[in-house]
């Protein structure tokens, strides 16, 4: 952790747990009587409430968006867009990050200790849905005062819940940014999770996904699992300028221990992951991913299934992105040109694949910053400004 | 706001669906929006327009006009616009086929090579015109289908298009009451509202 913090880091941050008693029922049938999130805010709440930012998390994200705990060396994950003058500027907005269900960072999911029995949900944790996702967060925006969101926010996983947002409660956002996000995904996408999905289950330490209670891992699974889903978030090019064909001793050792750079790469983020993130919320979230189709509902019709939709709507894709391509993204605009609404599409140039949505390219936080301005103008008066006024 | 861009605004009825293909920093639309309740997209691609885009509140969509309009129904518009951007299209005629089908009017401006001075410089010098109003030199030109009042003209009799308007203006975009006398010649900058 540094010592001193950046005047535009949000320097050091708590999150809080927040109970939720008000039993929720989820799509796959099965009712959650009650749940935790995992939150984390920065900035404050104008008074009345709106200025309020959501920003939803991707795969492996969590409620860590910006700032440091004590003892961090690296800040939250999206660090480089929010903070005090950053695109999402926490001296305007008041943001509001959270672990997700069925997340393993604190929030109710598998690795959390199931009050009915006392023993971590493990598998028993029901699957869950980018619905049922954005029902929880509605229930988290009553608990905070929010009956408007300024802008409901995310990349890739989360984009497609700030569009579900659009979809399920048109008069509860004003705006909505889908950054490197598809409206459902490709086959292609859902072979990809489901070689994921089988690296974990087939780990001999996977036990079923009771492996808490014997006290193992499955550590190789989930790495095997990151490193197929690492090569699908960075691009050829991207790949290759960053290792090429580099070898760490310079020549072939001719055995099958890691000698290309991008080999040892792999390997390292995908132990990295194994120790910190749970094997079946992996599981879960690659499912949600899979499931997530709003058109589904709508004669397969996305642009019917956004006609209800009243936000104005900022896409963003990567140029390089093949994971979630921009002709994905334009699917999306298409709906929603389709449906007469207010949309703006950007594609940015980068060579970083889909993980150029976390990372601070100028372009594209150039036109971050436009849009955040815009969602600003979109404030309504405050009331106690207009009670001072008049 | 540019004269031209004056004209075409009193051109578009209030409370419709425009479409402005090339809409630059979006003042067309800006002023649309505010002043006529118009609901409507620009098209762009350049990164510095498309900013500006944004930070007027336009929305604007980052897109290649020269790859087709397809993704846009057919009469999903009741005006499609495209100023000055014509003539930098690789296949103008098939641009002006994609407006038609998306839009019920449109709405197009372009630089006339026909005007005395184009004329004049050819003639007189034997080089491409550099001028105020074609400024680039021909290596370096985004304008790469130069045309006159007359080619457009025959375009749209060749392929059926009505032409509602016409209006010709000097290259400070004012419409002086001599231009119409010999447009072709006189006129710097077309304004045409066509229909099919």
């Amino acid at each position: 952790m540094p010592t001193t913090f950046a005047a535009d880091s949000v320097g050091l941050v708590t999150p809080q747990a927040i109970e939720f008693t008000q039993p929720l029922a989820l799509a796959c049938g099965r009712t959650l009587d009650q749940y935790t999130l995992m939150v984390e805010t920065y900035g404050e709440l104008n008074a009345d409430a709106s200025n309020a930012i959501l920003i939803c998390h991707a795969l492996s994200g969590h409620h860590h968006v910006a700032g440091y705990y004590e003892g961090d060396t690296k800040p939250g994950w999206w660090d480089s867009a929010i903070g005090p003058g950053k695109p999402i500027d926490t001296n305007r907005f008041f943001v509001v990050g959270l672990n997700n269900l069925g997340g393993c960072h604190g929030s109710s999911g598998p690795n959390q200790i199931d009050p009915k029995t006392g023993k971590p949900y493990g598998p028993d944790f029901p699957l869950m849905t980018v619905k049922d996702w954005v029902e929880s967060q509605a229930r988290l925006a009553d608990y905070l005062g929010i009956q408007q969101w300024a802008a409901v926010i995310g990349g890739s996983l989360g984009g497609m819940q700030a569009l579900q947002w659009s979809i399920t409660y048109p008069d509860r956002l004003r705006h909505c940014m889908v950054i490197a996000a598809a409206p459902k995904l490709s086959a292609q996408n859902i072979a990809f999770n489901e070689v994921a999905r089988q690296a974990i289950s087939k780990d001999p330490q996977f036990h079923d996904g009771r492996y808490y209670d014997v006290g193992e891992v499955p550590k190789t699974g989930l790495m095997l699992a990151r490193m197929v889903g690492h090569i699908t978030y960075l691009s050829d090019d991207g790949m290759r300028e960053k290792f090429g064909r580099e070898m760490k001793e310079g020549k072939l050792r001719f055995d099958f221990n890691p000698q290309f750079e991008v080999e040892s790469y792999l390997q390292y983020q995908g132990e990295r992951f194994s120790t910190a993130f749970d094997a079946n919320t992996y599981l879960l979230m690659t499912k949600a991913l899979d499931y997530y189709d709003p058109a589904s509902e709508f004669n397969d019709d996305l642009s019917l299934a956004l006609q209800q939709a009243t936000a104005k709507f900022m896409l963003i894709a990567f140029t390089t992105d093949w994971r979630f391509s921009p002709e994905r993204s334009r699917e999306i605009l298409d709906a929603l040109v389709d449906a007469g609404k207010d949309v703006s599409y950007a594609e940015v140039d980068s060579p970083q694949g889909h993980d150029a949505f976390l990372i601070p390219i100028p372009r594209y936080m150039e036109i971050f910053r436009a849009y955040m301005e815009r969602i600003a103008a979109d404030i309504p008066p405050s009331t106690q400004e207009k009670g001072n006024a008049s | 706001m540019r004269a031209d861009l004056e004209i075409i605004r009193e051109w578009i009825r209030p409370n419709t669906r425009v479409i402005d293909l090339g809409c630059g920093e979006g003042e067309l639309l800006r002023h649309l929006i505010n002043e006529k309740n118009v609901r409507g997209y620009g098209i762009e691609n350049d990164h510095t327009n498309i900013t500006a885009c944004i930070e007027k509140g336009v929305n604007v969509i980052e897109k290649d006009i020269d790859q087709g309009l397809a993704s846009l129904r057919d009469n999903s518009f009741d005006t499609v616009v495209m100023t000055q951007a014509l003539q930098v299209m690789h296949r103008p005629d098939l641009i002006v086929d994609e407006m038609l089908r998306i839009g019920k009017e449109c709405i197009v401006t372009f630089p006339n090579f026909g005007h005395w001075r184009a004329r004049g410089y050819l003639a007189l010098r034997g080089q491409m015109p550099v001028s105020k109003f074609l400024s680039y030199s021909w290596y370096d030109t985004p304008n790469i289908h130069f045309c006159t009042f007359k080619d457009f003209e025959s375009l749209c009799v060749q392929k059926n298009i009505h032409i509602l308007n016409r209006t010709v203006v000097d290259n400070e975009h004012q419409h002086r009451w001599w231009t119409n006398l010999w447009p072709n010649m006189l006129g710097e900058i077309a304004i045409y509202r066509i229909t099919r």
